[in-house]
């Protein structure tokens, strides 16, 4: 029955589909299913191939033959849409909680809005809105969260009673709902026919499609693509897109040369009814239920639902047949739980009589979020995949910015926490995809609090103090596989339940951290910072400073044992890294760099660098321990464990040397701590590492010391208004948009990539900047935590986002970072953004719908500043108490 | 007068236990994946124990169970002491050397055995110094004893079974100055208990008996049926050469009296026993250890009674019988329970109602809606019952529970 259906299905999607798409494709769509001839052979050659036609693949033909590229050639192994786009719920939601998956869905939905009128193709585009309940105050607390950043972009979005739920929803049961939040203008479609839509428009622009042709693998040669074998010949290519959807992990894993697409498919469960007694209306708004893991939309009448179960069956982990999608089979037994959900949400549907069960599977990605970009090892291999069952939602937008990517080398928006190089081969094991997928999908519907974190794929890359670090108490959190820690609980205290973590408020460890900062301040504290990324990249001549000059804004040609903190900018003079280079001799630099920057950096040097046998790069990540000593009493730790000085004016700030620590000798000590505050980084080769720290811990008892985690370090950092790559800086925001104009050596004497950008913002001024905020009327105890991502007001008016937020033990305040635009009052155009627009404002940051004041600073406090201001707050504070 | 099928689940699942061996994602490296045990009091107090243990110095993992009679000392004794005594005859001399240094030495001990219990079941806190010292005389013997072969299994089982009922025997003869000591060493002498015990190391299988508790392979056929191989011989009257055994070991002038109502000496329904010190001391010694003995000992009428026929004792040993078996793919799980279980259940069906209930939780029968009409509502109700039925087939976790709820009916 399940197969009739679909075919039936499948049929009507046929006849629906345009007539002159049908002219082009009809000896393709003859009655019979099977061994067709291929009227059509294969070209010889194209500039794109594209693999996959589900809604990714043909989104990206559209958005590619839009910016006017025409030698397209896209490949299906079965048909247009037969993949997950066909089982796909059709649910155009733009209520994501990442910003550029909430660009993403918002382009989408104005993207099928106008799509049938553009190709003639019934795509079913109906505007519902979508209603998202709150069992819980915590809910209410995250969808308010949306709802701000959805308003702020103009998308209109309301948050409602559970009464307003009823007015929508008759069906509803309301009496477990503290709230709900309404989106008017998300949307239903009919996802294979979006499929069909994007597919006519893209060969009308002249994307050659190919039906029933399947990829084999893909040729790389030299680190380029240079064709694609299919079962009906060969491609020459100059780009491959994989949008293979589940298949896109074998397929990245079948040529010689593997790429690395870490995604995994887990069954999903939706059900079709019958259209009830009194059919529903299709204008009915899609309902989601996240605390009872299901969603709910009108379908023909009756009703479609699924949902993401705690129990989630992973499939394909062996890398099965790709034909056994079509033979899945429902499981009532597994979606039971499912349907309890549905009848408490509409009790009145009991009598609804079932159509079907659709198991359809959908693949995850370990972090939730979408896949895009272009291959570390391949240049010209693009993925698009691991959609995480939002395809639909973002189909148009990804396509959009994939297809910029190609064409002009870079997307229009910052992608980089979709991006394809977010990942290594170490998120590629099977066993851990399965494993974590196992909990990224029920993970879908779950709370996500600030700080969470995933407990799956855990303890994969450590630092070998692991277990000592452990059995003092250390709780851990992962980067890119590397356990670090959070913050040490002290002995007796070890009771810490970790559900009290899990708030939305002021967490239970924040005595803990305030202690650990106190003691960076006063006295010394350690934190292993081993999972930052290590570069050394040397030469024989003068290849390594030369070409390093090219790539870094700050000029490198130092005395050696200098080190230099400078971007990695790309042409438009925004951030790919932000990093610490030391100069170790005249020809051989060390390069540290954020922890997710392994693949990255080391793609964008590989593709920046000369192709010079005589220039040697090397990750040594993997062979130095970091230990990071923070806090005045450092410098007497490590003199009396080295008898050597180490006094500022022996060992300046920025400075480098190798020297012995307790027995270990060669160990890099460099002035920096990434913090402000004074101290030193030890990089210890590995087999010292447990020497050294042992060493510096009985030594450094006498100066009071103490391990710490990255929390303390946090909090340090955003005090100081240090911004970090990744969380602050990305490749849309340069050096003079964030006050590091120090940063930048514009006369330098050579060329640098994104310097002319770089001058012509030091000449008209810059967009955005950014600024620290200073919350001032929020109660610490009583009020909810900033995060990121809180819209920032400027005199009642939206000028932009946080990007990270701390507690500051110093200032006994909140501290915020983040964008301040300047947007024209009447157009909404961007303006240039003055010190006097940040100085003359009164500013409000909008934490879950509330607002709070914040006081802008463009420029950290000086340490001595930060002492006497705070001896001025305590008088304050004293004051106002009476 | 009837209990709600509540009051029944509480009592049936009381004494459950459920051990797995850890596994990781799938792949075990212990041919035990674990067990399920229970029991079900008929007398109060309940006089059968059960144990479960893994052996720590030496592989393989050790499961018991041990019938009581005239009392429950002499279980209770045995499912204690009996897996030390097996674990210590399987220990190579070194480890037996190092052990003895360690207590020596006052240095911590390196541990033997690693215990599977339920919260009911206990242990004897103030038997322990006593019961360690006869065992540490034991590894000192065979440490002395050092005959440089390896450890054969069959031996090691023997040898600690009749070990221990020799010890148990020697406790009660001495005696110890505190009293209450004394009058448990007189108490676990005087009562019995048989044992089957089963040691699983890889596809090697031991099993040791000793009386008329029972071991029984489960085995899947290929068909998947079920069929029960038994692993042990009864030792009581139904079992022919066990008969013959006793009547060899008497003179032919006792022989009529040896088995009277298919019990020995008209007594005793196990052939073999831990304990019953009254079926293997002489007259006389049995007399002067009750006279000695505390005064609830001489007040009680059955240790005073000197059984009819009593001739040229010892009619009674420990020793058990010991099967080995190689492990197949078709050999599925293993039942060890006392004569509760086979005399109410055939071997036949045993196998089955494990057999289906390890494999049924998987195998249920999948719905599909096809082409009937079926609303939400039904659906609903009927995922609801087959989850419950699942759950519990009746809510039993534990496929021993599961097996007496059959037993009881």
């Amino acid at each position: 029955a399940a197969s009739m259906f679909l075919r039936l299905l499948s049929d009507i999607q046929w006849r629906a589909a345009h007539p002159k798409w049908r002219r082009m494709t009809s000896s393709q769509r003859s009655t019979s299913t099977t061994a067709e001839p291929h009227p059509v052979s294969l070209p010889a050659q194209a500039q794109v191939v594209i693999c996959g036609g589900g809604i990714m693949g043909t989104s990206v033909a559209y958005h590619l033959s839009k910016m006017g590229w025409k030698d397209i050639v896209l490949l299906e192994q079965g048909r247009l849409a037969a993949g997950t786009t066909r089982f796909c719920a059709g649910i155009v939601s733009t209520a994501r909680p990442v910003s550029i998956e909430l660009k993403m869905a918002h382009y989408s939905n104005k993207l099928y809005q106008q799509l049938e009128q553009e190709t003639g193709v019934q795509t079913g585009y109906m505007k519902t809105g979508s209603i998202s309940l709150a069992q819980t105050q915590d809910r209410l607390i995250s969808l308010k969260r949306i709802a701000s950043s959805l308003n702020v972009m103009g998308i209109p979005c309301e948050v409602i009673s559970p009464k307003k739920v009823l007015q929508l929803h008759p069906l509803i049961n309301i009496h477990d709902l503290v709230g709900a939040m309404y989106v008017p203008e998300d949307a239903l479609v009919s996802s294979a026919n979006v499929c069909l839509a994007l597919a006519t428009a893209a060969s009308r622009n002249g994307v050659q499609i190919h039906e029933r042709t399947c990829v084999s693998h893909v040729t790389i040669q030299k680190g380029q693509v240079t064709g694609v074998e299919t079962d009906r010949g060969r491609i020459q290519c100059e780009y491959f897109v994989n949008c293979a959807g589940q298949w896109a992990y074998e397929l990245g894993h079948s040529g010689e040369e593997p790429v690395h697409i870490p995604l995994h498919a887990c069954e999903h469960f939706y059900l079709l009814t019958h259209p009830l007694k009194e059919p529903l209306s299709s204008s009915l708004p899609t309902v989601v239920d996240p605390d009872g893991r299901i969603y709910i939309r009108n379908w023909q009448g009756g009703i479609l639902s699924g949902g993401f179960e705690k129990n989630p069956k992973p499939l394909f982990t062996e890398g099965r047949n790709q034909l056994e999608i079509q033979n899945l089979q429902e499981d009532w037994d597994h979606f039971g739980p499912l349907l309890g959900a549905l009848l408490r949400r509409m009790p009145g549907l009991e009598a609804l009589q079932i159509m079907q069960l659709v198991n359809c599977p959908e693949s995850f990605t370990p972090d939730m979020r979408c896949i895009m970009g272009e291959s570390p090892t391949a240049r010209g291999y693009f993925v698009l995949a691991g959609m995480n069952s939002a395809g639909i939602s973002y189909g148009g937008g990804a396509g959009k910015y994939l297809a910029e990517w190609i064409v002009n080398g870079y997307p229009s928006e910052n992608v980089w926490p979709l991006d394809l190089k977010r990942f290594g081969t170490l998120q590629s094991s099977r066993t851990f995809l399965r494993h974590r997928v196992m909990e990224v999908m029920p993970l879908m519907c779950d709370l996500k609090v600030p700080r969470w974190d995933f407990q799956t794929g855990r303890q994969l890359r450590t630092s070998p103090l692991y277990d000592r670090l452990d059995a003092q108490g250390a709780r851990w959190m992962e980067k890119h596989g590397f356990e670090r820690v959070k913050y040490f609980v002290p002995p007796g205290n070890d009771l810490l339940d970790l559900d009290h973590s899990k708030t939305f408020y002021k967490p239970d460890w924040f005595d803990i951290v305030g202690s650990e900062v106190k003691c960076c301040k006063e006295a010394v504290c350690v934190i292993d910072m081993s999972s930052f990324t290590k570069f050394e990249i040397s030469s024989t001549g003068d290849q390594a400073l030369e070409s390093l000059q090219y790539l870094f804004s700050n000029d490198l040609d130092v005395p050696v044992g200098h080190v230099v903190h400078t971007g990695m900018l790309n042409e438009k003079g925004g951030y790919e890294n932000d990093c610490s280079i030391a100069r170790l001799s005249k020809r051989s630099f060390f390069m540290i760099s954020p922890t997710d920057q392994q693949v990255h950096c080391w793609a964008w040097l590989k593709n920046h660098l000369p192709d010079d046998s005589n220039l040697v790069m090397e990750d040594v990540t993997w062979k130095y321990t970091a230990l990071n000593l923070i806090g005045p009493r450092a410098v007497d730790v490590l003199s009396e464990l080295s008898y050597a000085p180490m006094t500022a004016e022996h060992f300046p700030s920025l400075f480098c040397k190798e020297m012995s620590v307790g027995y270990a000798n060669g160990i890099r000590v460099m002035s920096i701590t990434h913090t402000g505050e004074p101290g030193f980084v030890l990089y210890i080769p590995i087999e010292y590492a447990l020497h050294v720290y042992n060493e510096v811990m009985n030594m450094g008892q006498k100066y009071g010391i103490r391990n710490a985690g990255y929390y303390a370090l946090r909090s340090l950092r955003i005090e100081k208004f240090f911004a970090f790559w990744g969380q602050d800086l990305d490749a849309f925001t340069t050096p003079m948009e964030c006050g590091r104009e120090f940063q930048v050596k514009l006369d330098k004497g050579m060329q640098f990539l994104g310097q002319e950008a770089l001058w012509e913002q030091k000449q008209n001024g810059v967009y955005k900047r950014f600024t620290m905020f200073i919350l001032e009327d929020h109660d610490t105890d009583m009020d909810l935590w900033p995060w990121w991502g809180e819209p920032i007001f400027r005199n009642g008016r939206y000028v932009g986002k946080t990007t990270s937020s701390a507690y500051s033990y110093t200032l006994e305040r909140h501290v915020c970072l983040g964008f301040v635009h300047h947007f024209d009052e009447k157009t909404g155009e961007e303006l240039v953004v003055t010190t006097d627009f940040i100085n003359q404002g009164e500013y409000e940051i909008d934490i879950a719908g509330q607002r709070f004041q914040a006081k802008a600073k463009l420029y950290p406090f000086s340490s001595l500043f930060t002492q006497r201001r705070r001896k001025d707050e305590v008088e304050l504070s004293g004051y106002q108490r009476e | 007068f009837y209990l709600t099928p509540s009051q029944v689940n509480s009592i049936l699942k009381a004494n459950e236990y459920s051990f797995k061996v850890p596994e990781f994602d799938g792949k075990n490296v212990s041919s035990v994946l674990g067990f399920d045990s229970n029991q079900l009091p008929a007398n109060a107090p309940i006089e059968d124990r059960r144990s479960a243990a893994t052996c720590l110095q030496t592989r393989g993992m050790l499961l018991g169970v041990f019938d009581g009679h005239a009392g429950c000392a002499c279980a209770q004794a045995v499912s204690e002491r009996l897996f030390y005594y097996i674990a210590v005859s399987l220990l190579p001399h070194e480890t037996l050397l190092e052990i003895e240094n360690a207590v020596e030495s006052g240095r911590a001990l390196l541990p033997i055995l690693q215990w599977h219990k339920h919260p009911n079941d206990y242990f004897s806190k103030e038997a322990s110094k006593l019961y360690f010292n006869s065992l540490r005389t034991y590894w000192q013997e065979l440490i002395d004893l050092n005959s440089g072969e390896t450890t054969d299994v069959r031996e090691a089982l023997i040898n600690a079974f009749k070990r221990l009922d020799n010890d148990i025997s020697l406790e009660a003869q001495v005696g110890d100055p505190n009293s209450f000591l004394n009058y448990l060493v007189l108490r676990v002498a005087f009562s019995g208990a048989t044992a089957c015990v089963a040691h699983v190391d890889g596809v090697d299988l031991h099993i040791a008996n000793t009386g008329d508790s029972r071991a029984m392979l489960g085995v899947q056929e290929e068909d998947g049926s079920w069929s029960a191989v038994n692993l042990s011989y009864d030792h009581n009257a139904q079992n022919e050469h066990e008969v013959e055994r006793v009547k060899m070991e008497h003179p032919k002038s006792e022989e009529k009296n040896l088995v009277k109502q298919d019990r020995l000496l008209g007594l005793l329904m196990p052939f073999r026993a831990f304990g019953d010190v009254k079926f293997k001391w002489s007259i006389e010694l049995q007399k002067r250890v009750v006279e000695s003995g505390p005064d609830q000992l001489n007040d009680n009428e059955y240790t005073k009674f000197i059984p009819p026929n009593y001739h040229t004792p010892p009619y009674l040993t420990a020793e058990p019988e010991v099967i080995h078996h190689k492990l197949r793919p078709q050999d599925k799980f293993l039942v060890l329970a006392t004569d509760g279980l086979w005399e109410t259940m055939h071997r036949q069906d045993v196998a089955r109602i494990v057999g289906e209930y390890l494999t049924g939780v998987h195998h249920q029968q999948p719905i599909a809606v096809g082409g009937y009409k079926v609303t939400l509502g039904q659906m609903h109700g009927l995922l609801t019952e087959r989850r419950a039925r699942i759950s519990s087939v009746f809510e039993d976790q534990n496929a021993a529970t599961h097996l007496i709820r059959h037993a009881v009916g």
